[in-house]
Order: structure tokens, then sequence, then C-alpha cells
């Protein structure tokens, strides 16, 4: 199983967001973070692939058929996407909303599994505190953590995850990377995230995509494309590559 | 602080503790007890509604000039055979019809403004401030001033005919709109309400032509009034809930799943717009039904709902029942006070319903800890 894109090009009105691009098949069991400056594409790319936007031309193929074929809602059960904000003050508690996820929208009645599933995941992703409060009441990152326990409660072949740890501190964006990346190695899925931090992309993705101005430049292993130079020029700084204590791959942008 | 201490015992520490205070705050079957509880709570809170609703309806027919006690009113609903024929007359063929038409009313309301709030994500949206309540009230006006008919063959039902009609043909102007421009939350809000403002000056200028006798009609249409209730009406209604309902119910998730946002609902499978034009139909074909019947009532369509929210939350599961037996009570409890106030006269239960309605709100609004609207 693995996921491609071939020639996808997609315009809202006179201004093209993505051109032309696609990218080589994404293995499953890894990780590969999307990385690019502001306004490249990747909010685009990722509700392409989810099917919430259709590309003018191009074709996204999942184990080797086109995912053009399946109805918007058979594909989202195949394609977990977590967009990249959520602001809701609706009277509705974390748990609530992870068990929608959960339920997928499907079965009136709720099981003593589903609210089992609930109250495990909501373990795992360490906010089972949080279960019974009012989602408007949530900080930005505990937003975000909720997020992405409903992204990965549910069973998919591919997810994507738009910047899940934009809002989060330290500690928390190593929890939930850790967390997308042992879920996506155990379940065999195909996993995307959306990252503007390099060295976090640089640690725990096997697989880098890099996008700007609507295409996808370079695709490969971090310490390649991380050295490409390339990079530097789609985010018009100067990047280098080291190594850190613990010898794994640390990047450094310079504004000069 | 990592160089003093190796940085896998530290980080074995952060594990122990977070697992220690994760052990304080309970584990999985405490969370899945928190919500069993809370759970059952709804469930009782949803059975003692209904409860209240029983006894609600019971003292609305007890209530009148006529009095009944308690005793009769059950004995004469259970066996009407055996109860005296005045009596029987004044419960079956008076009253009755007036309190279930109370219930059902308020039903359709509550929930046209509970799924109305739901899909535009706007707390003031109710058939009232969409204008559906004013078109109806505009068609109910052309047919008594102007003896026009929209629907042809209506008889003797013409009012309430060219009331539908005129609530159905602003949804079908709203749901047109939102066809040609996209369906944005604030630009339907705005096209209610230019459609509110457009009926309601085309109404004055009926009334500016219109004689005493007409004059009085419109207002007491306006007004909103249960007088006018009829099994048949009654059954009417039940049958417009017993369609809608199931749909609504069968919609719960994706509903609840929109108050996270059209992102958040489109990327769980919701087809936003589909869902926002249907259930708008469904919304529109209640409003302009119990509109038609009963004449302009405001509030309970937004009130009910906001009382369901506050006191059971926005899982749609249970929001959805407890929006109709809200406004069910709403209306029932109205019902009785407006025989109450003065004895042998029927106020008109529009009037009743904001003035208890307004201050009732802004207490609720006032007390109200938490926010669920920015």
């Amino acid at each position: 199983m693995t996921l491609s894109a071939h020639g996808i090009t997609v315009s809202f009105g006179t201004s093209t967001v993505l051109s032309d691009t696609g990218f080589a098949a994404l293995q499953p069991g890894q990780l590969t973070a999307l990385i690019g400056p502001n306004a490249a594409g990747k909010s685009t790319l990722f509700r392409t692939i989810a099917g919430l936007v259709k590309p003018q031309e191009g074709t996204i193929m999942l184990d080797g058929s086109d995912l053009s074929e399946l109805s918007t809602q058979h594909r989202l059960q195949r394609i977990c996407f977590m967009p990249q904000f959520f602001t809701a003050n609706a009277a509705l508690s974390v748990f609530d909303v992870v068990l929608m996820a959960q339920k997928q929208l499907a079965g009136w009645r709720v099981s003593g599994d589903d609210m089992i599933a609930v109250a495990t995941a909501l373990k795992a992703a360490r906010i089972g505190h949080l279960a019974e409060a009012n989602i408007g009441e949530l900080s930005g990152g505990q937003a975000q953590m909720v997020s992405v326990c409903q992204a990965l409660i549910r069973r998919a072949e591919v997810y994507l995850f738009d910047e899940p740890t934009s809002a989060l501190d330290l500690r928390h964006q190593l929890d939930v990377m850790d967390r997308i990346k042992s879920a996506m190695q155990e379940r065999g899925a195909i996993g995307i995230v959306a990252l503007h931090d390099l060295n976090l992309a640089a640690r725990y993705a096997d697989h880098l995509l890099l996008i700007g101005s609507g295409q996808i430049l370079a695709q490969g292993a971090p310490d390649v494309v991380l050295s490409d130079p390339l990079i530097a020029a789609t985010y018009d700084v100067a990047i280098q590559t080291g190594k850190g204590p613990r010898k794994e791959l640390n990047v450094h942008a310079y504004a000069d | 602080m990592g160089r003093f201490i190796p940085a896998r015992i530290l980080h074995e520490l952060v594990e122990m503790m977070s697992f220690t205070s994760m052990q304080l705050l309970g584990g999985v079957d405490v969370l899945v007890g928190n919500y069993r509880k809370r759970s059952f709570r709804r469930l009782l809170l949803l059975l003692s509604a209904v409860a209240l609703l029983t006894v609600t309806v019971l003292v609305d027919v007890m209530t009148g000039p006529a009095s009944l006690s308690f005793p009769d009113v059950i004995s004469i609903i259970l066996d009407p055979a055996g109860a005296p024929a005045q009596h029987r007359v004044i419960v079956w063929d008076l009253r009755l019809p007036i309190a279930i038409m109370a219930v059902c009313v308020g039903a359709m309301l509550g929930v046209a403004g509970a799924e109305m709030q739901t899909i535009l994500n706007n707390p003031l949206a109710d058939p009232f401030t969409l204008g559906l309540s004013s078109a109806a009230s505009f068609g109910a006006a052309l047919a008594i001033v102007l003896q026009w008919s929209l629907i042809p063959g209506a008889g003797v039902f013409f009012v309430t005919g060219n009331a539908f009609a005129m609530a159905m043909v602003t949804s079908l102007a709203l749901y047109g709109f939102t066809k040609l421009r996209g369906v944005t939350p604030e630009a339907m809000i705005l096209v209610g309400i230019a459609m509110l403002f457009t009926f309601n000056a085309l109404l004055a200028l009926l009334q500016y032509g219109a004689s005493e006798l007409q004059l009085a009609q419109i207002i007491f249409w306006q007004l909103g009034s249960l007088a006018r209730a009829s099994w048949g009406k009654v059954v009417t209604c039940v049958i417009v809930l017993a369609i809608v309902l199931p749909y609504f119910m069968s919609r719960s998730w994706s509903l609840t799943a929109l108050r996270m946002g059209e992102e958040k609902a489109a990327s769980l499978g919701v087809n936003v717009s589909f869902l926002r034009l249907s259930v708008l139909a469904g919304v529109s074909l209640l409003a302009a039904v119990a509109v038609s019947f009963v004449g302009a009532v405001a509030f309970v369509g937004l009130v009910g709902p906001h009382i369901a929210r506050i006191i059971v939350g926005e899982d749609q599961r249970g929001f959805l029942p407890f929006s109709a037996l809200a406004g069910a009570l709403i209306m029932s409890g109205t019902s009785i006070v407006s025989k109450a106030i003065t004895p042998g006269v029927i106020y008109p239960i529009g009037m009743i319903t904001s003035l208890i309605g307004i201050p009732f709100f802004i207490s609720l609004i006032l007390s109200q800890r938490q926010r669920h609207w920015q």
C-alpha cells in the first residue's frame, strides 16, 4: 500500500495554489514531514488528498487505485485528515468530541466498547484529566492535543496532520510526535505531518516533502532534503545542518 | 539540569510523576464512569421533563372557566364514555386540542430553533429572526385583508394556507440565495433579517389599508393564539414532527460535529452544504406549519434550545429531544398562564411567551458560567 500523487493542479478562481505537482510513493509505516514556508500550499495539498478540494487536474493513487473514484465519505474513512484549527465554544465536553470521532458519524447508540476506546485514547494522549472539560475552555495547546486524539482514535490507512504541534510546549511537542510516529508504525499506516519546525521534522520524519510556491520541490530522506540548496532558497534563509549531542540531525537557519 | 541528572533518569522521573498524577485522576474506568454518570443524568433529566410536561398538560386541561378537579380530568381522559356529556365536550373538544397543540407547536419551534442555531452557528437564529414568522403573518394578512388565496382550493383554511405558503416561499428564497452565493451562516442570517424587515413593511402596508375588523383579526394573528386549535391541526403537527424528527435524529453526530467548525466537520466526513440545506428544509417545514396554525409566537424557538444547551449540553442525542421538550414545556406553561391571569379571558399566547420569556432568558444568560458562543 502506497500513496502517490501526479500532476495535481488546484486553483481557486484566478489564483493557482498547486500547479502540476505530485510526489512519489509514500510507504506504509513511515512518517513523512511536509515542510515549506507559509502559503506554500501545504493545507491545500492535504485537503486535496483528503478529497475536500477537487483538483482541476491530476490523480492521487492509494494502494493502486484512483482516489477520485471514491465518494468523499468513503474516502474520509480511509484518509484521516486533522485540520489545522478548531475553534469551538459549543457546550460539548472533550469526551463528547472524541466519542464523535470514534463513532465516525454513524449509529446512535454508544456501546461500552466505544466508551472504553475513548477513555483509553484520552489516557494515552495524557488528557484524561480534561475528559469532562468543556471544549470552549481549552487552551490552544490542549485543543490541539484533543484534535490529535480525535485523529488517532480513528482507524485509517492514511493520516494527515496539519501542524499538530504549533501550539504545544516542548514536552508536548515531543509527546505528540512520538505518538504519531509510533501509531503509524504499529498500524502500518501512511502518515504525513505538516511542520514548521525543521528540527522536529529532522528528528521524527522518515521522509521529507519540501513544498514551495505550489510545487513539491524535493522529496527524500531528511538528511538529503535538508542539505539540499533548494531548501535555503525555498525558505529564503541560509541553512546549515549538523549533528546534535545525541547524533541527531540539527538544522540551523540564518536570516543573512 | 540534564548535565547533572542523566537524561534517561529525568525522563523516567517525569514519566513516573505523570503516571502518579494520572492515577490520582483516575484510570480508564473512572473516565467511562464519569461519562456513564453524565449520560444517566441526561436520561433522568429527559424523563423528568416528560413527567413535568404530562403534569402541565393536565393542569392546562383543568384550567378554565368551568373548573374541573385533577381526578375529574384524569377520569374524563381515561374514560370519556363514563363522564357527563358537558364535561366530555369541555375536555375532549375544547381543552385537550389546545393543550396538545401547545405541546406540539412548542416542540416544533424548539426543534426548529435548535437546528437553525446549529446549522447557522448563531445563537440568535430561530424561525422568528430569519423572517419565517413575519412571512407567515404577511401571508395571513393577505388572506384577511385582500381575500387572496395563495393556495387554490384551500377553502376555510385559506388564512392558514397562505401563512404556510409564504413561510415556505421565504425558506425557498433563503435556500435559493445560499445556492447562489454559497452557504455561509453570516449570509443566511443577513438575508433572514432582510426578509424580516421586508415582510414587516409589507404587513404594515396591508394594515394601513385594512378595516378595523380586519385589523383586529391581523393583530390577533400576529400575537399568536392557540384558540383555533383542533384535532385535525394536532394530527398535522404530529405527522410533520414524525417526518422531520427522525431525519434530524439520524444526523445527530453530523450536527454535533458541525458545532466544532465547518472544517472539522468536513474532515470527519460531513457533507456540510448538503446537511445545512436539508436541515434548513426540515426546519422550514416545522416553522411554517407551527406558525401557520398558531400565528407568530416569539421566543420559544430561541429560549427552548438555550435552556437545553445549558442543561444537557450540545451532544445532539440529548440536545435535540431536550430542545423539543423545553419548547413544549414553555408553550404548555404559557397556555396555563394565558388562561389563569384573568378568569374567563384567554390572552394571546405570543404576548405571554415574550413577557415571561425575556426576563427568564436574561436571568439564564446572566447566571450562566460558561459561554458557548463567542
